[in-house]
């Protein structure tokens, strides 16, 4: 539509964060500003019998001291998605205490927090608190928790169930697999991921006693919402006494979506001593205080009739939910997870009951995909599964069952059998390009050449969908959620016809300085440099929802769109105006309004200006060109796509090398395929370490043994390749810019497509199947116990 | 990630640093490149009440080729070891292993004779001087003494240092073998220290496999010694055959590590692995 959109536009962002000088919360000094330094449980599950504070209280430097008992009057953070057991009881929602006063939970529970002049202060009294604890027994697993007779991590509640919850017609799907002709069963673990982005949590809480309002600045992906959640669950303080500023935040994964019991304690506590403090996460702290993700134990049947074609799906889930309600932890394993079980099929029925459970480990939330990748996983681990079992090729089966294409505007969009209605899709299409670009055929030959040579060479697919672009309020209420997911977005046309927009979707690595500045800049018909994109700061910006599920362009790049309209709308009236012509007469384009069928035109910065000095402004036509827009959507967006990795296995050491990985993603229409593609990398980098490296593990007593960097596996450049990334474009049929998010696609898609290909390698060798993550050393115990 | 206080001291000598090390005995820790002594004090996993640098020491920082050795001054940087023409040519193994060793900030700060000295049963040189034959030259208030490698690494954590003591020099001989060696890594995939680290020095002048020495790195709770190995293929022409079959002789009889990501098993495997492909690679 004009210069910028479509174009690879470098990032304007990166001088800023490349040289240093991002202002992340850690950087920020105030005056008279104290530091935080929370004591942690060590222990998974204890009975605090009592903590003696006062060698800390008289330490150097010590401030203030607070335990449990001190904020046992102040509520819990709460939990933002009610979801109902199957009787229509309300889930289960324990309160998750700013520091606990009873008993610990999990290890890396707050018992206290010491405030001191500086952080070492801080650090050193509080080896001087003494706490007396009853260890009590843990339960680390979802399935073990369940079970009768299990440490209860909530002493008022019955048993360890937030909620049993389902979805989709379980007779149905009885009778689909009954009457299938085959029937692929398999247990399926998605493994507890640790989010880990590179800038740890940081608040800084600084109360002012003299307006009585309080600023809170956060490393958060949602401004807004931590400050209704706060004010309105937490602190009961009103919300016009609340500033909350989240500008650089160093990558979040979801990890910062959620009101964390930390942000409340600065600002409580700010108030108690009448000075700022802050607080910023330790990495091993964040290693168990930062909500984790996945941690599945699911169990599912296929089936299939004679040709392939599917009959029916059934799905059951443990969900390990962590020992507290994280903000968005109940939506997670139910309605981003179940209604993600139709994939690209055409599976007449699909029914997925799930049991969300507390156990003595760090909450569960969403992290990049958030449920989808789990869904994702299932199904396209079931898949090549079932083709091995029918001696069926994986392409093949997936391409007999795929929906056939539909743009949602000449055709309707497609009814799952779990709640949703996609948007538009062309699956086949996105499969047909992967197996073009690896040259399917070929490499199939090549495999077979391989395995004579005794080299295990493997091809594995995954055909991913995933619900984006969270998402219409409407729809999300009817769910359960506690919250409206509209976006905002106001523009402020300034006198010299510079354009600054403020935004309620929030940049922690995702470009949206260049994006919407492109998206902008094109709308209006002036220079991208013209252009100022603010975001993260409650003062500055209109109620916004903040960035999590792939949603920045599609919702908020969608309300910037609505209010330039309104911008082009009032610019109309000010050009006819000066031009004398009348509106209809007008043409916009090139960032000029024209009279039709002559050369009388006038700038958008002619009109900007004459808006701010609007000497001669007849009757009716206020001053200034400024306008909000509230975006709330018709539907989520569902961007999908097929990827296609070749693996080679060492059989004596076990270690999978990735040979090629092709993506093939469609999420709709791109306005810098430079910050997609990168999006796409950073994805498949984090799906890929799901698969290969990550997984946190606990031992039985509850602690975290993958709890640095020495033994939790991140994937480096080097344990990765060069992607050949490619891509289709169906455009969402219901936002205005065609966009459909491409924030987790990566992530969703690549996990399968690698273990599939592992598996594909090792099946000569009665290989079937193999949990996450793939370490050389249980590939090779594969191998060997297989041959 | 804030270490308790600490004073400390800049030495600008060896003697100066011995000295220290004498007034406040064992309240005192050596600092040499930090990499180990840092992360565990912010851990507050070491608590020294003092640190003695040497970092000011210019003296300790050097790689000097002697003729009939490499004398390697303590403070020798992993960088300067790996990117040095005279050790990728006399002794590749020293070369490799100091390359192999964290990234390339780790390996700009990180010294010889702070990893030697501190013995982490899973740091890379250990195996590798042991298959060099290296000596280490330990200075304290009495004076030098030199200890082969062999009799250096004593216990996890542990080595023929003594308090008072302090490793300034390693030599290296420049032998046949050590001209012919390697350092082979397979690496634990998130501290990148080796599962299994295997360094082979052979000397092959005259056709057959006529000296080898093998040293390993983090398979057991010191680097040791293979003589299972070493005796296996000594006197033979290397080829697969007789590369596996040496190579199935290794760590046994040895007490093996095992972890929550490894077992001893597996750990035994891969030594025979990486063993057999080292030996391929100067022997072939």
């Amino acid at each position: 539509m004009g210069k910028y959109i479509g174009q690879a536009i470098k990032r304007v962002e990166d001088q800023r964060f490349i040289t240093g000088k991002g202002t992340y919360t850690d950087d920020i000094v105030l005056h008279r500003m104290t530091h935080a330094y929370i004591l942690r449980s060590q222990l998974a599950h204890a009975r605090i019998k009592s903590i003696d504070t006062s060698a800390a209280k008289a330490a150097p430097g010590v401030v203030a001291v607070f335990t449990g008992a001190d904020v046992q009057e102040v509520n819990g953070v709460p939990c933002g998605w009610q979801v109902n057991f199957k009787s229509g009881e309300t889930m289960r929602e324990p309160k998750h205490p700013l520091l606990v006063h009873d008993k610990v939970r999990h290890v890396g529970d707050s018992v206290a927090v010491v405030i001191a002049e500086t952080k070492a202060q801080a650090r050193d009294a509080a080896d001087l608190i003494e706490v007396d604890y009853e260890e009590l027994p843990v339960v680390v697993e979802s399935v073990d928790a369940l079970k009768p007779g299990a440490a209860k991590v909530h002493d008022e509640l019955p048993d360890n169930l937030v909620f049993d919850w389902e979805l989709g017609d379980a007779s149905a799907a009885d009778e689909g697999l009954a009457k299938a002709a085959h029937v692929t069963s398999m247990k399926i673990r998605n493994q507890r991921l640790v989010p880990n982005p590179i800038e740890p949590r940081s608040y800084i809480g600084d109360y002012d006693a003299s307006r009585d309002n309080y600023t809170l600045y956060t490393s958060s992906q949602n401004p807004h919402v931590i400050r209704l959640l706060m004010c309105a669950f937490v602190l009961g303080i009103p919300e016009h006494k609340v500033r909350v500023v989240a500008k650089d935040v160093g990558g979040g994964f979801g990890s910062k979506i959620y009101h964390y019991t930390e942000e409340a304690l600065v600002t409580w506590a700010s108030k108690q001593i009448g000075r700022p403090i802050k607080w910023t996460s330790e990495r091993s702290e964040a290693f168990v205080t930062d909500a984790h993700g996945r941690d599945h134990h699911t169990t599912a049947q296929m089936g299939f009739d004679a040709d392939g074609k599917l009959t029916a799906l059934k799905v059951h889930t443990d969900a390990n939910i962590g020992a507290y309600l994280s903000t968005f932890s109940t939506a997670v394993p139910t309605y981003l997870y179940g209604t993600l079980l139709q994939g690209q099929y055409t599976t007449p029925a699909v029914y997925v009951s799930v049991n969300a459970v507390f156990t003595n480990t760090t909450a569960v939330d969403a992290y990049r995909g958030a449920g989808r990748p789990e869904a994702t996983y299932l199904l396209e681990r079931l898949m090549d599964t079932a083709a091995a079992e029918m001696g069926m090729d994986p392409a093949e089966l997936r391409m007999k069952n795929f929906i056939p294409a539909f743009d949602g505007v000449d055709q309707p969009g497609y009814q799952t059998q779990v709640a949703l209605q996609y948007d538009s899709g062309n699956y086949e299409a996105a499969m047909r390009k992967a197996l073009d670009i690896i040259g399917y055929d070929e490499l199939r030959k090549e495999q077979e050449e391989a395995r004579k040579q005794g080299r295990y060479i493997g091809i594995g697919f995954s055909s991913y969908i995933e619900a984006c672009g969270i998402a219409p309020s409407a729809v999300v209420g009817s769910l359960g959620a506690r919250a409206g997911l509209f976006e905002s977005a106001n523009v402020r046309v300034q006198p010299t016809g510079m354009v600054s927009v403020y935004t309620g979707s929030h940049s922690h690595g995702q470009g949206h300085d260049t994006t919407f500045a492109q998206v902008v800049a094109d709308h209006l018909g002036i220079d991208m440099s013209n252009v100022e994109i603010i975001h993260g700061d409650t003062e500055q910006v209109p109620f916004g929802m903040g960035t999590y599920g792939s949603r920045s362009l599609a919702v908020g790049g969608s309300a910037i769109v609505g209010a330039l309209e309104k911008v082009k709308e009032k610019g109309a009236k000010v050009a006819a105006h000066l031009l004398e012509a009348s509106e209809q007469d007008l043409e916009f384009a090139d960032g000029s309004w024209t009279v039709k069928g002559t050369d009388k035109s006038i700038s958008f910065g002619e009109v900007a200006l004459a808006s701010y000095v609007p000497h001669n402004f007849p009757e009716g036509l206020e001053p200034g060109i400024e306008f909000n827009s509230f975006y709330d959507p018709a539907n989520f967006t569902y961007p999908f796509g097929t990827y296609i990795a070749v693996v080679e296995v060492d059989p004596e050491t076990g270690k999978t090398t990735i040979k090629r990985f092709v993506a093939v993603d469609d999420v709709g229409n791109i306005v810098n395929p430079m910050i997609v593609e990168g999006q796409i990398h950073g994805g498949l980098a984090q799906g890929i370490g799901q698969a290969l490296l990550e997984g946190a593990v606990y031992d039985e007593s509850g602690q975290l043994t993958t709890g640095t960097f020495l033994d939790y596996a991140m994937p480096r450049a080097d344990d990765l390749i060069s992607f050949e990334v490619d891509g289709n474009v169906t455009p969402c049929p219901h936002n205005p810019l065609g966009a459909k998010g491409a924030g987790e696609a990566g992530c969703i898609g690549s996990t399968p497509a690698i273990v599939n290909a592992v598996v594909d390698a090792l099946r000569p060798l009665g290989v079937s199947d193999l949990a996450m993550p793939l370490t050389p050393q249980k590939v090779w115990a594969a191998i060997n116990s297989a041959s | 990630m804030v270490p308790t206080s600490f004073d400390y001291h800049r030495a600008s000598s060896v003697d100066e640093a011995i000295a220290l090390m004498q007034q406040y005995g064992e309240d005192a820790k050596i600092l040499a490149g930090g990499h180990s002594l840092v992360p565990a004090m912010k851990l507050r996993l070491a608590t020294p009440e003092r640190l003695i640098d040497l970092g000011g020491i210019e003296g300790l920082k050097y790689i000097n080729d002697k003729g009939d050795h490499i004398a390697v001054g303590a403070m020798a940087t992993h960088w300067m070891l790996e990117s040095s023409s005279v050790v990728q040519q006399k002794a590749p193994a020293l070369s490799q292993a100091a390359g192999a060793i964290g990234d390339v900030q780790v390996r700009n700060r990180g010294t010889i004779g702070g990893a030697l000295a501190h013995s982490d049963p899973a740091a890379d040189y250990p195996g590798a001087v042991l298959a060099l034959n290296a000596s280490m030259v330990i200075k304290g208030a009495g004076g030098e003494r030199v200890v082969p490698a062999s009799e250096y690494f004593v216990d996890l954590w542990e080595t023929a240092v003594q308090p008072g003591e302090l490793l300034v020099e390693i030599r290296i001989p420049t032998d046949a073998a050590n001209a012919n060696s390697c350092y082979v890594k397979y690496a634990q995939p998130a501290s990148r220290y080796p599962y299994v680290g295997v360094a082979v020095a052979m000397d092959k002048s005259g056709g057959t496999c006529s000296d080898i020495r093998v040293g390993f790195s983090g398979v057991g709770h010191s680097a040791f010694r293979d003589a299972g190995v070493e005796n296996a293929l000594k006197g033979q022409a290397v080829n697969d055959a007789s590369a596996k079959a040496a190579a199935d002789q290794a760590t046994q009889g040895k007490d093996v590590l095992s972890d929550w990501s490894v077992s001893e098993d597996y750990r035994r495997a891969m030594a025979r692995v990486f063993t057999k492909r080292a030996l391929l690679q100067v022997g072939a």
